[in-house]
This record gives C-alpha cells, structure tokens and sequence, in this order.
C-alpha cells in the first residue's frame, strides 16, 4: 500500500518521528494506534475524506457500513460490551450525527466505552445553516461522558488519544469527536503519543483502606447479608473476586440485568435477579437482609421500587467508582470509593469464613414458590401457546449456557435474563438503563464480529425487530454468523401487559399487524424458519444453533403472555406480585 | 421537609469551549432555575471560575456538586452558605441627567448608598454600585421614584472563607 510506517515510541521523552499527513489520514491511524480492528458508520459528505482513507487502510482497519447510524452505535456498544474494549461509531455531519444520539444516550446510560467520530462543515461554515451543519456537540453535551470539536488537523492525534482514554477509564462512557472537513483535509506533521491521565479528571478514586475495613466489619457481623452487584464488576473485570468474597463469606448474591453472567447461573450462592421483574426471593429479602452489600450497581429506580420503603431495615455497604453516585438514591452507611476489583481484593483477606445457612436457605424456600407460581409454567408449559421462556430453555439446552445472549426491550428482555443460563462473563448484552427498543439486532452484530469465537444469539421482539430491521442488510453482506429470534406475540407485549394491568385492557397502539419474517430474511439471503407449534421448537432451535452462518428464527408466541414476577410502579419490592 | 438555602457554587474549570453549555445542563436536566452565574478567569493562570447561586436543600446541592465534579473539565466543585464567603454583585442605573441637578436627594442617595457616578452627559447619568443584593434591591427602590431609563445586575462573584486547595490538585497531577 505503501503507506509509511510511524514509528511511536514508548517513551514520552524521546523526540517523535514526524510524518506529514491530512488530518483524515491522521484520524485513521489514531484509530489503528489505539487497537481498533473494526468500527461502524456510515458515509457521507462532511466524512469522506475519512472514508477515503478508510478505503487506503482498509487491510489494517475494517470498516462495517451499517443501513443506519443508530446501527452504528449499538453495534458499537455490541463490540465494547462483549469485548471490554473501546467501540468506535463514525458518521457524517448533520442527519448522520443526529441519528447516533440514540445509541450515545444508551453508553451513557449503561456505561459503555464507546468513541463516535463525526464529520462536520467546514469550520468558516459553523453557524451558517450550512447543508447538513447541526450542533451535535451541543446535542451530545449531555449524554455524552466528553466531547470536542476539532477546527485544525494538528489537534487531531492530542484529542484523539484523550477521547480514546477517557471513554475506557474509570466508569467508561461515551465521547463524540466532531472534525470540521477543512481540519480533515489540512496537513501537518503527525505523531501520536497515548493519553495517560488528564489533569481535571480523576478515573479511579484511590481505595480507601479504612472504608474497607469497616465494610469488612459490617459484613463480618452481619447474620442475613445480601450482595447485589452490578455491571461495575464486569466493567473492572472483578468476577474473580466477587466469587471469593461471596464464597469466603457466604452471602447470597443477586445481580442487576447489567451485571448478568458475572457469577455462572449455576452458582449456588447466586441467587437471581433483582428488580421489577427479577426473582421473588432477592426481591422480598432485600427488605429482610441486615446488611445490604451493594457492588458496581447505581440502585435504579427499576431495581428498588419505592425508595422510602427500599431496604430501610439494612445497613449499605455501597463499592462505587463514581462519586456522585454514593447516596444519589439510597444512602449508604459505608462508601467504598475505588476500582471493584481492587477493593474487593483487599476486601478479601478481611472477611472471615462464614456461612448463613438459615438465611441462603429463604432464597432457596422463595424460589420454590416462585417455580410453583411462574417458573415452571415458564418453562414447561402444558396450556396450548408457546411461551417466551421455553424457547429460552431450549436455547440454554443447546448452549449449554455458553452463548452470549442479545435482548432488546420489552418481555423477552425480560424473560432472556430471567431464563439465559450463563457460565461465562459478559455475556449478557441488553439496553438496562436507556430501555432502548431496536437494539440487538445491531448489537448482536457488534459483539459477534468482537467475538467471532462465540455464539451470539439476539433475542428480539416483533416490535424492537422492525426498529432496527435494516440491519439484516448488514449481516448479509458481511456475512456475520448471528442467529437472530424473534419471538412474536404480534404486540408490544410489555406495553400490552400494563395496558391489561394498569389501564383496562384498553389495547391502544400494541397490536402489531406484522410482515412476514422469514420472507423478509430469505430476502437478504439469511436462513430462516417459523415455529408454531411446540413439537417445532426443539428441532428448529438445535438447526439454528448448529448453523454456521447467519440463522433467523420466528417463533410464534401466545399473544397476552405475562411477565411475573412483578413489582408495579411505586410499590416495594416486598410488594412484588407472582400473578 | 429539608430547608431550602442559597448556596453559592464555586467551579473550578478548564476553559474549554461548551463548559457552560455542560454545566448549565446539569441544571435544567432536574428543573432547577439557577438565580445568577457567573464565569471569569481565576487566580490560576488557564483556569476558569464560575460561580452560581441556586436555591434548594443541602441534600440536593450535594448531588448537584456530584454531578458537577465528575464532568471531565472540572478540577474542583465547591458549594458554600452566605456566611462562609465574601460576596458581591455590581449593578448599574442609567437615570435622566435633568434629575441629577434638578433633585439633590438624588445626589444624597448616590453618596449614602456608597455609589458612585460613572458617567454624565446632558441626556443622562450612570451610577455604579458593588454590594449585597439587599443594597442594590434598595438602591432600585430609592432610584425608581425619579425614573430608571436602564438597569442591570451582575451575578453574584464569590470568595470563600476558607482556603481552597485547587492548585494542590493541579501540582499533584504534574508530579
């Protein structure tokens, strides 16, 4: 290609070799100096310079043309979250920025590390409704965890490194870099040099020794402790851990639907999910435990219902890497600021052997009442009409628990993290904070290219599918090898479900009059089969999961199904109902 | 119910371009109406200060400072009660000039109020005052008898009792 070689030393002091280039080619090189395998976007005027280069470089760096910008993100975050590495988004200016603000909103949300880069006007044009000129650093200021406007190609590799550094560490976020075209077509001589701290801006707060001794005595006197970790375990890389604070004390250990998979479902100390439809038993005993263990989690309002009747009984142990977040919604009675893996590690030798049996033994009891009431008609239904959370069985059967699970939103988000049997970490990829409907299928796409080895199942609703539904495009032409569920009630069940509960039954908007899937598949060449009937459903999800390409699965579900447990809006989470 | 205050917001920022567009979303994203700001350079050489004043219980200005401080660009957020700091805001009247020498008590009141005319032309007068809100809320009273043709009130500008130790930050860093 012939394309010089910058040689970037190690070390800071030593003078860098210089190589003169346009700040577009000086974009794609950053890109390639901090690891990026492969980003997604979207071309257009105000970014085709960058394009140009994508094009040179495109041995080095592949670039996936999404069918819309929002695709672009959410495989992004797709990437970052399966991976722990940066996602990269990149976009033209005006509709093409704008189109990225769902998916910024997302990672902000959900603390994913995410970097978009758009392209702007020319910088004599900013402020003249030039064509396709929007003010997306203004748009992005607050979803984004940092962004920048860049006028001068010089500017390019500082900012870059800086955006890149910021959006992985501490409690990662998203950053959006908007590079007006005269900056992209300028030269000048380039070098690049990581980022490695920035002055006004602490990433990790230094552990406090104190803080964890007393959170250690906490727990050490504690009869019924209750551990609900977060997505801040997986983000430090903290399973290992967790597991041996959970193990050496013995606490029953429930988790948010962020921080899914961290422990293997399969751990007896796991005892589900908490939250609106999470498990009975982690739910009800939050309002029994004596010390409430909180770990990388930011106590959502979907997670604790009514906060003036959420765990007032308990004492808080709060690990939390991000301030602000330490007496938000719940407040705490001991604050571990810091990084979880390192504050658990030094958690570890403080706490002493114990066991609670009496008190692991309620988890047990709760979830025996809640198989009777709504697990087994879940999973082994004997009415007429598919349920959600068999084909989820059938999924883990095949899986043996090792396939990453994609949701949307809605009652198969709900039902997926009920019901996905996890043995491996990060597993579990879904839009929790922003509740993002037309997320997976895009997402799936992201974490299946980060992680070609694994299989990557997208479990969609027919209503989130047609949000983001032009991305089959994607897949068609990349050949990504995702397998793709719809289950299909022919409503916006989740709505539906409230609208039964909450509103009369007046079904307004949430009955969907759908294409046929499977044509639409085959369209874009992509395999694919409907199941109705239950005697299908084995046979058809073992030839789904045993493809070796992209696999598109419908499978008609009962129309007014329900997700139960619940905790209505408002109530406590001791007020959750099993019917 | 926790009692409101006035707390003044001290911030300490890179100046950098779209910090007041960041700052000033913390503040409308939870409806909270801020009663002035202000933004000028600070003692430190590239380091911004801004400060506002807002109205709300100390549980929240905590979360507010929270918020503040974890935004990439702000070195150090600070938020202070009236009686921990010194303040002041300036304000100016334009008055019609035939009043000044028309109407002594006009005069009277510019030297009792400790205010000071900055300007005089045939058609008008223009009186500065520095001070607390209190003073220049009366200063507009006893000024508006004779007819104010323009008025206008600076943010409040801040400083605290005690020491702040935003250089120590910024040393630690480069060492």
């Amino acid at each position: 290609m012939g394309i010089e070689e910058v040689t970037l030393s190690e070390n800071n002091r030593k003078p860098k070799a210089t190589v003169r280039i346009s700040g577009s080619e000086a974009i794609v090189r950053c890109l390639i100096e901090e690891g990026v395998d492969i980003l997604y976007g979207y071309p257009g005027g105000a970014i085709m310079p960058v394009y140009d280069e994508l094009y040179k470089y495109q041995g080095k760096i592949h670039h996936v043309m999404t069918r819309h910008e929002q695709g672009a993100t959410h495989a992004a975050q797709g990437y970052a979250r399966i991976s722990g590495k940066v996602g990269v988004a990149i976009a033209t200016s005006g509709p093409g920025a704008t189109n990225l603000v769902t998916g910024i909103a997302d990672a902000q949300i959900d603390s994913t590390a995410m970097v978009c880069i758009t392209g702007q006007v020319a910088s004599h044009l900013l402020g003249s409704d030039a064509f396709q000129e929007t003010d997306i650093v203004g748009i992005s200021t607050p979803i984004t965890k940092w962004n920048h406007q860049v006028t001068k190609a010089a500017d390019i590799p500082k900012v870059l490194a800086k955006a890149f550094y910021i959006a992985k560490s501490g409690r990662p976020g998203p950053v959006l870099i908007d590079i007006t075209k005269d900056a992209q077509f300028e030269e000048f001589d380039f070098s690049y040099e990581k980022c490695t701290g920035v002055r006004s801006y602490t990433a990790n707060p230094k552990s406090d020794d104190r803080a964890i001794a007393n959170a250690a005595e906490l727990i050490n006197g504690a009869k019924k402790p209750l551990i609900v970790w977060g997505q801040g375990v997986i983000l430090s890389r903290a399973e290992e851990e967790l597991k041996q604070v959970v193990e050496k004390a013995g606490i029953p250990a429930a988790w948010t639907i962020l921080g899914a998979s961290a422990i293997p479902t399969a751990h007896p100390l796991n005892v589900g999910m908490v939250g609106m439809h999470g498990n009975y038993g982690p739910n009800v005993l939050t309002n029994e435990c004596d010390v409430l263990i909180a770990i990388g989690m930011r106590f959502d309002d979907r997670v604790t219902g009514n906060l003036s009747a959420y765990a007032k009984q308990a004492k808080i142990v709060h690990f939390e890497i991000d301030p602000s977040e330490i007496d938000k919604n719940v407040k705490t009675d001991v604050a571990v600021l810091g990084d979880a893996k390192e504050c658990l590690s030094k958690l570890i030798p403080l706490l002493d052997k114990n066991q609670h049996e009496d008190w692991h033994q309620k988890f047990k009891d709760f979830y025996v009442l809640e198989y009777d009431k709504v697990i087994k008609g879940d999973l082994h239904p004997t009415k007429e009409g598919l349920t959600m959370g068999e084909v989820l069985k059938e999924i883990n059967r095949c899986s043996n628990g090792n396939a990453a699970i994609v949701s949307d939103v809605g009652q198969h988000q709900m039902i997926a993290c009920r019901y996905a049997e996890f043995t491996t970490t990060k597993s579990n990829i879904t839009s929790g904070g922003l509740g993002t409907m037309g997320f997976a299928l895009p997402a799936a796409i992201g974490a299946k290219m980060a992680a070609p080895d694994r299989e990557v199942v997208a479990i969609i609703g027919d209503g989130g599918y047609q949000m983001t539904i032009q991305e089959l495009g994607t897949i068609f032409q990349q050949k990504t090898a995702v397998k793709i569920v719809v289950l299909n009630n022919e409503f916006l069940g989740m709505v539906r479900q409230w609208q039964q509960l909450f509103f009369d039954k007046r079904y307004a908007s949430t009955e969907m009059t759908n294409p046929d899937f499977v044509t639409i598949a085959k369209g874009y060449s992509i395999e694919a089969k409907r199941v109705v009937k239950r005697e299908e459903l084995k046979a058809a999800v073992a030839e789904m999961m045993a493809s070796k390409e992209a696999y598109f699965l419908e499978v008609r579900v009962e129309k007014e199904g329900n997700v139960f447990p619940m905790i209505p809006t408002g109530a406590s989470v001791s007020e959750m109902r099993l019917e | 119910m926790e009692e409101t205050k006035v707390y003044t917001v001290s911030i300490y920022t890179e100046n950098n371009i779209g910090l007041l567009n960041r700052l000033s979303a913390i503040f409308q994203r939870r409806h909270i109406n801020i009663e002035s700001i202000n933004s000028s350079v600070s003692e430190i050489p590239d380091v911004s200060r801004f400060t506002i004043v807002v109205e709300m219980t100390e549980t929240q200005i905590n979360k507010i400072i929270g918020q503040i401080a974890k935004q990439v660009e702000v070195i150090k957020a600070y938020y202070h009660t009236d009686d921990e700091i010194i303040y002041q805001e300036s304000c100016l009247f334009k008055i019609k000039s035939d009043l000044l020498f028309e109407d002594r008590q006009i005069q009277n009141i510019v030297k009792d109020s400790n205010s000071r005319i900055v300007t005089v032309n045939r058609e008008y007068f223009v009186v500065e005052k520095s001070g607390r809100k209190e003073e220049i809320d009366q200063l507009f009273e006893d000024f508006s008898t004779f007819g104010i043709m323009q008025f206008i009130r600076s943010g409040r500008i801040a400083v605290t009792k005690e020491k702040l130790e935003v250089s120590h930050i910024l040393n630690a860093f480069n060492h």
